[in-house]
């Protein structure tokens, strides 16, 4: 597979260059080529955390909204894929019932996803400052952090970090932190699937109402952050909202990991200000090797950018909104222009299908037979109408299920026959091109639904 | 006071006793599982609404009230 | 040689608990039929699926009616020695103690069914269902029980009524394994297994057992009960 990043620690780490005063990298500032930041390393980039009351009285909770207010006026969004407004997640789970809980979700389910693992990895320190500082705000006394099962280094790395704490007056009214190792299904990341999965049930998405924030682990209030959008948290808390805002756009503002693969020369993940252009991204990853055909943006749930757009995209929220797309979990997936997207996209769903946790009969079977026509089109054996065919699956596909795993899908699979609609229409003309006999490009690694019930609840 | 109809897509087996006591709100699609009409029901549907929730051999069929919206 | 048919009268109870406990296996065997055309969601327009679903809900309701009817009568009546207690806990009676303890032991686990399907909203789905697998083992329980304890086993009535039931009962689980095959293939197999095992058993157990000579005694009845023709200790039924 070209280009597809493998392991993390292959990867070499860049910077998009700095115009003017040096203002990134902000969340890999410091790091190592390889192995983790130690605790005093962190200390010393960085500079001292901010202070954590850890308590319930008064003086403590005005603290805590203190916290909330300066993450509100920074405008973070959540950087697991929703992009959800941060500060309003951190009020509605501190205004819950009960003592809260607080989870750092490095699950990654997203195969072309590395910038969670690689934050674990690399500054572990960063992440858990964040979770602490979350849990303050929201007056937890328990943390748990997630991290992909599959990825080996990373889970280490937190081991040995949360060791180095539990010896540093860092962790003084700090909540005792777990760490958990979670499934590396596509689901599994998912909120309600990590909150069964830490309640001693399988990685697999709940029913809701109620949503996790309300009652999660325990039926107590859950925050579930992913572990950039923690780090960011950690950095607002140190240099505060104006330095966030610096970078960014108005409503997209601050830095943003991306994991950029396919035909380029130093494939990886990547900081960015949001609003960088894609053009640029490319450069600082050595410039592509080959021709492009499109861009695949979000991930596997995320949209496709044909080749005539991607000249002038711009990695924010609003620009990528204009061509239906958004960054998701900072996926960025180039595809070459020796490959062929209409069957990359029939593998893409089939995989997509095979995911599925198999709980709700319109994901089931719709995903199945979405696949299926897909995969006849690509053979050239699909009968008339295939395309209207796939639009009425869609919509009975999406939006039908507990959790969002079949609008993913669905939604890939349209901006693909909208990205791509002459290269269907040939499809369903001639039958198989040339390019499909190249080998596959799209990263589509062997993941096996766990439905295996985790040993036993934390919390 | 609205209510309205809702499937919990997890408890859902397809018995597809729900569309045959509601069919004005709900229908099957190819595979035997509901697509619900989730707009808010008048209030002469309610009973039937409510009989066909008793009748899902699941429980997967809601009547929900509707929730104030939160401030 | 036969035992005696029981005169009418006061053993008016004695014929009520027999044609009850007849009319309750013929109920069991169509609720249990009603059931799998239920979760094999076989359905027409005049037949709809809610239909299905309500008829064997009430035919499981009326078939426990029958069961109580059968019950009470058979403590009531005055000639076989059934306590109160013999309906809910197995083997302790004196009268037939093993065929009469296999209907404690059923009623017992129809009235675990019944009770779990009231309370389902409460229970959880995965609890409910698998207490209501058990009413595959009550119905094999309540037609052994049928065959040891009544005394209409020779009666052409009942052995129609029986071969109804079991070929009803029989075809309907057959039915019900064979349609997915192969999904779930231990449990099936299993299934299919134990129903032919226990099918084969049976007509095998059939001609020795309670169709064969002296059941009465052999089953248990006690000695009191036994038609003695040559001793005036028998307590004869008037």
């Amino acid at each position: 597979m070209s280009g597809a990043p493998s392991t993390v620690s292959e990867l070499p780490l860049k910077r998009i260059p700095p115009h003017g005063a040096p203002v990134l990298p902000r969340l890999l500032a410091g790091v190592h080529s390889v192995g983790a930041m130690t605790l005093t390393e962190h200390l010393s980039v960085h500079g001292p955390m901010s202070p954590v009351y850890g308590g319930r009285r008064r003086r403590d909770r005005a603290h805590a909204a203190m916290l909330m207010d300066e993450i509100e006026r920074s405008g973070l969004l959540g950087r697991g894929g929703a992009a959800f407004p941060t500060a309003t997640k951190l009020r509605a789970v501190a205004a819950g019932r009960g003592r809260a809980v607080v989870v750092a979700n490095g699950a990654e389910g997203e195969p072309a996803s590395l910038k969670d693992r690689t934050l674990l990895e690399m500054t572990p320190h960063l992440v858990l400052d964040g979770a602490v500082i979350a849990a303050e705000a929201v007056g937890a006394d328990e943390l748990i952090v997630c991290a992909c099962e599959t990825a080996g280094i990373s889970v280490q790395s937190v081991e040995r970090a949360i060791e180095e704490r539990a010896a540093h007056p860092i962790s003084v009214r700090s909540p005792q932190i777990h760490l958990r190792a979670v499934p590396g299904h596509y689901v599994a990341g998912q909120e309600s699937a990590l909150v069964n999965y830490l309640g001693g049930g399988p990685a697999k998405p709940m029913s809701t109402p109620p949503l996790p924030f309300e009652q999660g682990i325990g039926r107590r209030p859950t925050l579930i952050d992913n572990v950039e959008t923690l780090a960011h948290v950690a950095l607002i808390a140190r240099h505060g909202a104006l330095w966030f805002r610096q970078l960014g756009t108005p409503t997209q503002p601050g830095s943003a990991l991306v994991t950029l693969s396919g035909p380029v020369a130093d494939p990886g993940v990547y900081e960015i200000e949001h609003g960088a252009s894609l053009s640029s991204l490319i450069d600082a990853a050595g410039g592509a090797t080959m021709g492009l055909r499109g861009a695949l943006l979000g991930g596997y749930a995320g949209a496709w950018i044909g080749r005539e757009w991607l000249a002038g995209v711009a990695l924010s929220g609003e620009h990528l909104a204009a061509h239906g797309a958004s960054l998701g979990a900072g996926v960025v997936l180039l595809l070459s222009d020796r490959a062929c997207p209409v069957a990359e996209t029939a593998r893409v769903a089939r995989w997509m299908a095979g995911q599925s946790v198999r709980q709700c009969g319109p994901c089931i079977n719709g995903l199945d037979s979405l696949a299926r026509t897909l995969e006849q089109i690509a053979a050239g054996s699909a009968e008339a109408g295939a395309t209207r065919r796939i639009e009425h699956l869609a919509s009975l596909t999406a939006r039908r299920g507990a959790c969002g795993h079949p609008d993913g899908a669905v939604n890939l699979i349209l901006s693909a026959l909208d990205a791509f609609d002459a290269d269907f229409a040939e499809h369903a003309r001639h039958g198989a091109c040339d390019r499909c006999a190249c080998s596959p490009e799209l990263p589509l690694p062997d993941r096996e639904v766990s439905h295996q019930r985790s040993r036993g609840a934390v919390v | 006071m609205s209510h309205r109809v809702r499937v919990n897509p997890i408890a859902c087996e397809a018995h597809g006793m729900c569309a045959e006591l509601l069919p004005e709100r709900i229908t099957l699609d190819e595979w035997g599982y509901p697509i619900v009409d989730l707009t808010p029901i008048e209030d002469w549907e309610l009973e039937h609404a409510r009989r066909a929730a008793r009748a899902c051999p699941t429980f997967a069929l809601l009547v929900a009230r509707e929730r104030r919206a939160r401030p | 040689m036969t035992v005696p048919v029981a005169a009418a009268g006061s053993s008016s109870y004695w014929y009520l608990t027999r044609s009850t406990g007849a009319v309750a296996l013929l109920l069991l065997s169509f609720a249990l039929a009603l059931g799998v055309v239920d979760v094999q969601r076989w359905s027409t327009p005049r037949w709809p699926r809610f239909v299905v679903d309500s008829l064997h809900r009430n035919v499981a309701l009326l078939a426990l009616v029958f069961l109580v009817l059968h019950i009470l009568t058979s403590i009531l009546d005055s000639f076989a020695p059934i306590a109160p207690i013999d309906a809910v806990v197995p083997f302790v009676g004196s009268y037939r103690p093993f065929w009469l303890g296999l209907g404690a032991v059923a009623f017992d686990l129809i009235v675990a069914v019944i009770l779990a399907s009231l309370l389902r909203a409460r229970m959880g789905y995965s609890a409910w269902r698998a207490i209501h697998w058990t009413t595959y083992a009550s119905w094999p329980i309540a037609l052994l029980h049928g065959f040891g304890t009544g005394s209409d086993a020779s009666k052409t009535w009942l052995q129609v009524l029986s071969a109804i039931c079991m070929t009803m009962v029989l075809a309907m689980v057959l039915a019900r394994v064979i349609a997915d095959w192969p999904e779930n293939i231990r449990v099936r197999g299993a299934a299919l297994g134990g129903t032919g095992a226990f099918s084969l058993l049976l007509l095998l157990w059939l001609p020795s057992g309670p169709l064969g000579p002296e059941w009465a005694r052999r089953s248990g009845t006690p000695a009191s009960l036994l038609p003695h023709s040559h001793t005036n200790t028998a307590k004869s039924r008037r």
